[in-house]
């Protein structure tokens, strides 16, 4: 009943709107008629906010991709204590879960660097990554030209090099030879990067750049501060 | 409302399904009347055999989430408490691992046999780009998969190849550090590449494989003649050449899961490492950041694009040339359809120079492979790159060889017709 009731509502909404159309002088079929581009507009005004949102409701998202407080809490800087290290010797620390090369380097290597520029794919570390204060340091790329501090990570794809100090002429590392006038350096196993031992790439290698040097400091003679540009001096 | 025809209208539960769901329709038109032509052959068996696969790594999978960590201080002893354990536990895990090489097995001679037959022609074209999309998701799946046991592996793989994003010029060391969510490959890096592994990736896969077979049984199989058998029909409108899907090859097909399961069950219980191509050696070992293993390489699905990545010599004072011929030897793929101009399908057809192109490209894939796998000294690199360019020369060069190349007659019908 309270339907047929609901029915002889509807009809008789419609049969009032047919008579002010007609009262108005308006043809019925006009009262239906579409307008497309008042439709269009609406359509695409309402696309184009809901596309605002999606965007603005995406950032929480992609954002909680990025490294989280914690995460950058503990990429804050190291303390490491090289005043143990022999010369030929090497240390590798953990900075930001990457591995950082501390070498001690003897007086004759530090003097000799400069001799197989004419080897090297990026002499004066021009494309390589470094503090400007190592930069201008030139071929030893350091602070102190005693100890060469660097990033153990391979310039082509983050592999970490190993150590092959000793100049030979024959050298076996990983079951390669290093070949002649190797004049001791880094060599990288993964795919056969070598870097002198300033980190500085070969000519024609796979990796493009010289090892990257890290900020650091000394905070006394032995005491590097990896991490930071400056160091509180301590006694 | 797609219900059954009235002539064969179901009763029972079955009646009282279809008149709320369109089961009986589904079954007629996807399997029981979906005429496939009756000429298919070996190279037909792999997609049904995908299939077969992805179910064994979902059923596998969710099995393994039961007792699998993802964090980087637990994972790897978790994987090993799996292994060791967990009841039938190292059986759900070499399932799960073998299932893995098996998947690349099948879905490359499965795509294969589109470029054998011209499965990717006109009007398959987005079939054939559901089927690269595919192929795109299971290469995410295989490398995030072979992270979550967190090996020393796991560990060098994930740097290796993160490090492919932070070569890209400006955004690369921002990007980097936002796709591992830490300075380095951490914890966080883990933990989302298991939500990805678990989660959103298998998900875009079986809506993938869904969009695959629903644009297959749009337009129909192809066949080895590569002609279209609806051209030729009998006075029920159905095609001269073909047989229902079921049980003409539902039993094919069962056939060649038979044969696929005794290898594949053999490689599971008697080398499920498979000499270290589909478990490495260093992923024995716990991942450990500062000891890269003596020679990376990728499980040896990867290793014809890992060794396109290392082909290409870095100049300009940037890698990221290597990264783009690896991402474009992937790309070029989707262009297929529109780089093939014969006028034929089916290589059956076609002259010598495509067969030709053909093996130079099977070549230098595998020999790409093995590349892959050995470490760049000798002669492996000179290798490398000359299979690189004879990769690319297949697809760049296609547009012209197979216009100008002699072909054969097509027939009306499928040669192995009664």
């Amino acid at each position: 009943m309270s339907d047929e009731r609901v029915d002889r509502g509807h009809h008789s909404v419609l049969k009032a709107a047919a008579a002010t159309a007609a009262e108005a002088m308006i043809p019925v079929d006009d009262v239906h008629a579409v307008d497309h581009s008042r439709r269009r507009l609406l359509t695409a005004a309402t696309a184009g906010i809901g596309a605002i949102g999606v965007v603005f409701a995406a950032v929480p998202f992609i954002a909680s991709w990025e490294p989280s407080v914690r995460a950058r809490a503990l990429g804050a800087p190291v303390t490491v204590d090289a005043s143990k290290l022999e010369e030929g010797q090497m240390l590798k620390v953990v900075w930001r879960g990457q591995p950082v090369f501390v070498v001690r380097r003897s007086k004759a290597v530090v003097d000799a660097i400069a001799n197989h520029n004419d080897m090297l794919a990026d002499p004066n570390s021009d494309d390589s990554l470094q503090p400007e204060y190592i930069k201008s340091s030139g071929p030893v790329r350091a602070r102190n030209p005693e100890y060469w501090v660097g990033l153990a990570v391979c310039t082509h794809l983050g592999c970490s090099p190993l150590g092959a100090f000793e100049p030979n002429n024959a050298f076996q590392v990983a079951g390669t030879d290093l070949g002649a006038n190797w004049p001791g350096g880094f060599y990288c196993p993964c795919h056969g990067s070598k870097y002198d031992i300033s980190g500085r790439v070969f000519k024609s290698m796979p990796a493009p750049k010289n090892l990257t040097v890290p900020p650091y400091a000394f905070s006394s003679a032995a005491l590097v501060v990896i991490g930071q540009d400056e160091a509180p001096k301590s006694a | 409302m797609a219900a059954a025809p009235e002539s064969a209208a179901s009763k029972g539960l079955l009646g009282w399904i279809d008149q709320r769901f369109p089961l009986t329709a589904l079954w007629r038109s996807q399997v029981s009347e979906y005429y496939a032509p009756k000429n298919f052959n070996f190279w037909y068996y792999f997609g049904s055999l995908a299939l077969l696969v992805l179910v064994n790594q979902l059923v596998t999978g969710i099995f393994l989430t039961m007792n699998y960590k993802p964090a980087s201080a637990d994972a790897f002893a978790s994987v090993e408490y799996i292994m060791r354990d967990v009841s039938w536990g190292w059986l759900i895990r070499y399932m799960h691992s073998t299932g893995a090489s098996a998947f690349f097995v099948v879905v490359y001679l499965h795509m294969f046999r589109a470029l054998l037959y011209g499965s990717h022609r006109k009007p398959r074209e987005l079939l054939w780009i559901f089927g690269c999309l595919i192929f795109l998701v299971l290469m995410a799946e295989g490398f995030m998969g072979y992270v979550l046991p967190w090996g020393n592996m796991s560990f060098w793989g994930a740097q290796v190849i993160t490090s492919l994003f932070g070569s890209l010029p400006v955004i690369g060391g921002s990007l980097l550090e936002w796709i591992r969510g830490d300075y380095v490959i951490a914890d966080a890096t883990l933990n989302r590449f298991f939500a990805l592994h678990v989660a959103a990736l298998p998900l875009a896969l079986i809506f993938l494989v869904i969009a695959h077979l629903m644009a297959l049984h749009e337009v129909g199989s192809n066949n080895p003649d590569g002609i279209e058998i609806h051209d030729q029909e009998d006075e029920h409108g159905h095609p001269l050449d073909g047989v229902p899907f079921h049980p003409y090859y539902t039993v094919k097909d069962l056939m060649g899961v038979m044969f696929f399961l005794v290898i594949f069950c053999g490689v599971i219980f008697f080398a499920p490492t498979f000499g270290g191509l589909f478990l490495e050696g260093p992923n024995f070992e716990p991942a450990n950041p500062l000891q890269t293993p003596p020679h990376i390489a990728p499980v040896w699905y990867f290793t014809p694009f890992y060794a396109m990545l290392r082909a290409v010599p870095s100049f300009w004072g940037t890698q990221v040339w290597g990264v783009l011929v690896m991402g474009a030897s992937i790309v070029i793929l989707f262009f297929v359809p529109w780089l093939d101009r014969s006028p034929v399908r089916s290589i059956r057809y076609r002259g010598p120079i495509y067969k030709i192109m053909l093996t130079i490209f099977v070549v230098s894939f595998i020999v790409l492979g093995l590349c892959g796998l050995k470490p760049p000294a000798g002669i492996y690199p000179m290798l490398a790159k000359i299979c690189t360019f004879l990769y690319f020369a297949f697809f760049v060069l296609m547009p012209w060889y197979t216009r100008f190349d002699r072909v054969k007659p097509v027939p009306t019908r499928v040669t192995s017709h009664d």
